[in-house]
Parts: C-alpha cells; structure tokens; sequence
C-alpha cells in the first residue's frame, strides 16, 4: 500500500469563519477553525480523526472536500486539487465520495422511501441505469447492509436508529464510490448497534477496498477501525500515526488527556485511570 | 435499614398501539452513601424506572409495586407530598443540561429558588450558599458566574450547575440520568470525577443511569443490567466485570472496543437480543 500513491492528498487546508465581534459596529472577528493541516489517504485505508466538539474535525472533511469553501490549501483527488474544481466536476466527484452522517434520521428524507433514498444517488449519477437494474441494484446494497428487500417501501420514521443508519451507508454505497466520509457515523447509536454497524463498515471496506475517513470523539472506536489516527485540537493536528502508536505512546498532553478519559470497563483500571486523571488536572494547575 | 428499597416496580405506558411495558419487573436496595450503576441501551426501562420514583412519569405512564424511602412508601404519593421529597431529598440530573435549566433565568434565581422554597432561606443566604456550591463543583469565579445565564456556560460548565443545583439541598439520595451522555469525552471523565468527589463529601447516595458500562466501572459499588424492562444481571460491579453471567451483560462488555484489549472483532450478542426484540 505505502509505495501507492495516495488517493487524497491534503495540503497546508485552512478553513477561516468570520463571526460578529459582538457590539452593533462590531465587525467580524476571524475564527480559524481549520489551521495548516496536511495528510494523505491511501486506498483502503482508513483514517481516524479525532478530537472534541469544536475541534475543527467535521470543518475539516467537509473542507477537503468542498461541501464547505476552506481559506486556503489544496485538496488533491488523485492529483486533481477539488478546491479549485467547478460545479461540474465536483458533481461528478461526487460518485467517487460519498458521507454518512451522525444523526440517522435526520439525514434521510422523511418524505422518502428506504428504497427512494438508496436509489436517489444512482438517479443522479447513472441516469442511464434503467427502472430495473436501479430497483434489482438497490435491492442488492439493502441485503449487503443487512435491511431485508420487503422493508424497501418503508418510510425513515419505521426504521430504527441502527436500521436508518444502515439506509445511510447503503446509499453511500450506491455508487460505488472509492472514499466514505463517516462523521460521527456510530456515535448516536447504543453500543450493540454501534458495534454492529462498526462491524459492517469494516466488512464492506474489505470488500470494496474503499478508504474511509473516520471522524469520532471516541479514541477507542477509531483505534478499533482505522489504521492511522490523526488528533485535531483547536483546529490542530497535534498527532498523527499509526492507531498502536497513537494509542500506547501518545506524544501529545492532550492525546495523553484524550486517552486518560476514556472510561475502561474494568473497576482496577478504571482506579487506576482516575488517580492518573487527578494527577494530570494537578498538573495542569500547578502549571497554570 | 436501607436508604431506597425497590421492590417489582413496573411502568406501563397506555399509547395508541396498546399497552407499552416500559419497565416489567425492577428490584434493588440502596444502602446510605453508596451507588448503584443502572445500565441499559435504549428503551431498556433505565429511565423510566427512575423517573416512576419521583413520579416523574408522563401522564400515560402508570407505576405499580413498592418503593420505599427511609422507610416510608413514596410511590404514587400525591404531588402534595411528593414535593417534600422532591429535590430537599431526592436530587435529580437529567441528560441534557441545556433543556432542564430554565433559559430566561440567571442561574442565580434558579439557585435561591430551590433553597428559598425548601429551606426558607432569605434570598441572601440563599446566594451565599449557591456560590458556594458552584465552588465544590469546580466552577471557577462561582461569585460572578453565578449572576451568568445557561447559554453563557459550555456543556459541562452546565452539567456542572445542574449538579449543583441537585445538591443544594443536601439530599440524600441523587438520581443522574445520563449526566455525561451529551459531552466530550474528557468533559465527561471530569465530570464522573466530580461525582466521586463530591459523594466522598457529601455521603450521597447515588443512581446512576447509563447506557456505558465503562464509566460504571470505576464509581459504582453495585450495577445493575437491564433490558427489555427487566433485570438481566445485578451485582457488585467487580464481580460483574469479572465474570459477566448473563449473555446480554457478555455482550455489552465486548460491543464496545476497549484501549486497554484491542480485538479483532466487536461481538454483536447484545445486538442480537435487541434485533430479537425487534428494535434494532
């Protein structure tokens, strides 16, 4: 895979906000949301983002994207900057990069069907596939994500949780793309379902040797599934490495921190981890 | 005696669709100053079961069975006397922060309210004695802060103040529902320790309700497992860790991926009791 080149190459990508200074005259002041960050995704592989609310983390893989405009930077798709793409070929980009979303009811369209909304992505990017080979494809990706067929006339709201977060994979899987951008993609699930969609997430990168653009605020999810972690902080890569080393050997204090906070289901951890938690907020004081 | 005793307490919903038993069988026992883990995913009765104590249900929500408090029946009290044991005795932190405190209030006014109404207290004292609970939860500068509104706090400043606030009143028994569901992971490990701390302080009693068996781990003499609205494993939480006996608690524990034991594979037996159930 390393002597590949890598599929996106990402280059120096800020992504400013202007927000109101707050007073009636009070101008904009600059957010930097996204600040000077670098990284390269092989196929299929899969890359963990990491960080808190507000880090910068969903900024960023819309960015690189271009679902939002960054300040600066580029964005390479196998050598081709999508920052600087027209619409045109943005759409037929498109097909090649799909996103699941965090919240899997909101993302679908309630007044859709289950099998509408699989559907809609090959309507729009295969519009010569016929009436057929669209419902006989559809019916495919619903069994690969383990809905069964007869549920295809069902609407969003019928669905659960787990069961509408499938839909949403199924319809990023549609076009066969080459990456999936998962943002929170488990992170609204109860823990058996997350498993289970982690589980088939990772199934079908085998399968279909897609890459995957990971973003949680859940180090130990990340670290289960992808092969490198990146930890963004403030709008900052702080760390980025192999999932093992990240994890044993974090560099950075706040990947340290990340790590420390992650609750461990064992009660002689779990201890240990709180005294190591009371000792790095003491030193946090001390130094502030 | 023991604090709270639950004895099979069930919740029913009348919906639509008939009959809805949210909670079908619930006991446990909570002893002085200790705390009980409540875990389960959702629609497993956690919250509900809860919720029945301080009759907190919906108004198609029906409770039967035993619960008893310091050795008095408060089940199905009326409103009337429940107030007595609402918040002077029985604390409670709901899930999300932002929707339990009042937006238009200054934190300050939602404080003195509670001591002013339970404890007779003067608005002054009343203050006084806010900020000082805003100090043991570790909100910096409480004497300004406490004049600030809700949108001026971040998530876990906010859980912060509703924890506070549920404690005003020294009770002796806090129910946190979901306390750290809604924050950051390093948020919500700062918050768990401030629960420890502060029950170190306060000998509270507490329930913790929660979907996340790793933050049970480490703060919680007993757990109790529950699914489908009944009780699937319940014992002192080592014990549980140790050697989980039921396949739905096995499950659960190798769902979730751990740092400490990477696996190959997260196990999916608990899903399959949820798709059994239908729900998944």
């Amino acid at each position: 895979m390393t002597e590949q080149k890598p599929i996106l190459q990402v280059r120096n990508v800020s992504v400013d906000f202007k927000i109101p200074a707050g007073g009636m005259f009070g101008g904009n002041k600059i957010l930097h949301a996204v600040k000077d960050v670098s990284f390269d995704l092989h196929q299929g592989e899969t890359l963990g983002i990491v960080g808190e609310s507000g880090c910068g983390k969903s900024t960023l893989s819309r960015a690189v994207i271009k679902l939002i405009q960054a300040t600066s930077g580029e964005s390479l798709w196998m050598g081709k900057d999508i920052l600087k793409m027209s619409p045109k070929e943005l759409v037929n980009l498109r097909k090649d990069i799909q996103m699941v979303f965090q919240d899997p009811l909101a993302s679908l369209n309630p007044r859709m069907t289950a099998g509408q909304i699989i559907a809609e992505p090959l309507l729009i990017h295969y519009p010569e596939v016929n009436k057929t080979e669209r419902m006989a494809r559809v019916v495919e990706m619903m069994e690969k994500v383990g809905l069964s067929a007869n549920m295809i006339n069902k609407y969003p709201h019928e669905f659960s949780g787990g069961q509408c977060q499938r839909i949403g994979i199924a319809r990023a899987l549609i076009t066969k793309p080459k990456l999936i951008v998962c943002d929170e993609a488990v992170s609204a699930l109860d823990v058996s379902v997350q498993a289970q969609v982690i589980n088939l997430l990772m199934d079908l990168q085998k399968e279909f040797g897609i890459s995957l653009l990971f973003i949680a605020h859940d180090i130990a999810v990340v670290r289960h599934i992808a092969q490198r972690i990146m930890v963004l902080y403030f709008g900052e890569v702080v760390e980025i490495g192999e999932s093992e080393q990240v994890v044993m050997q974090p560099r950075h204090d706040y990947t340290k921190k990340l790590i420390a906070s992650v609750p461990v289901p064992d009660p002689k951890e779990e201890m240990r981890r709180r005294e190591l938690r009371r000792r790095l907020r003491r030193e946090a004081a001390a130094a502030a | 005696m023991a604090l709270l005793e639950v004895k099979n307490l069930k919740v029913d919903f009348q919906t639509n669709d008939g009959v809805v038993n949210a909670v079908r069988d619930l006991s446990y026992t909570l002893e002085k100053g200790k705390t009980l883990a409540i875990v389960g995913e959702s629609g497993s009765g956690k919250t509900q079961g809860a919720f029945a104590l301080l009759g907190l249900l919906p108004k198609n929500g029906k409770a039967s069975g035993s619960v008893m408090f310091d050795g008095k029946q408060i089940l199905n009290l009326p409103l009337s006397q429940l107030r007595a044991y609402r918040a002077a005795r029985i604390g409670i932190i709901f899930q999300d922060p932002m929707t339990s405190l009042n937006p238009y209030l200054r934190i300050s006014r939602q404080m003195t309210e509670v001591l002013e109404l339970h404890k007779g207290m003067t608005r002054s004292a009343a203050l006084a004695e806010s900020v000082r609970f805003l100090d043991a939860v570790r909100i910096p500068d409480a004497k300004n802060r406490v004049h600030m509104y809700p949108h001026e706090f971040s998530g876990g400043m906010r859980q912060r103040v509703m924890i506070a606030m549920a404690l005003l009143c020294g009770p002796e028994l806090l129910i946190a529902d979901e306390p750290t569901t809604a924050l950051d992971v390093t948020v919500q490990a700062g918050i768990i320790d401030l629960l420890v701390d502060l029950q170190e302080d306060f000998g509270t009693a507490i329930i913790l309700i929660t979907h996340d068996l790793g933050i049970v781990a480490g703060t919680c003499e007993d757990t109790l497992v529950m699914f489908d609205g009944r009780v699937m494993e319940y014992r002192k939480t080592e014990e549980l860790f140790a050697s989980p006996a039921h396949p739905y608690t096995q499950g659960l524990l190798a769902a979730v991926p751990r740092l400490d034991k990477p696996v190959e594979r997260l196990s999916t037996v608990s899903y399959e009791f949820m798709s059994q159930r239908g729900e998944a």
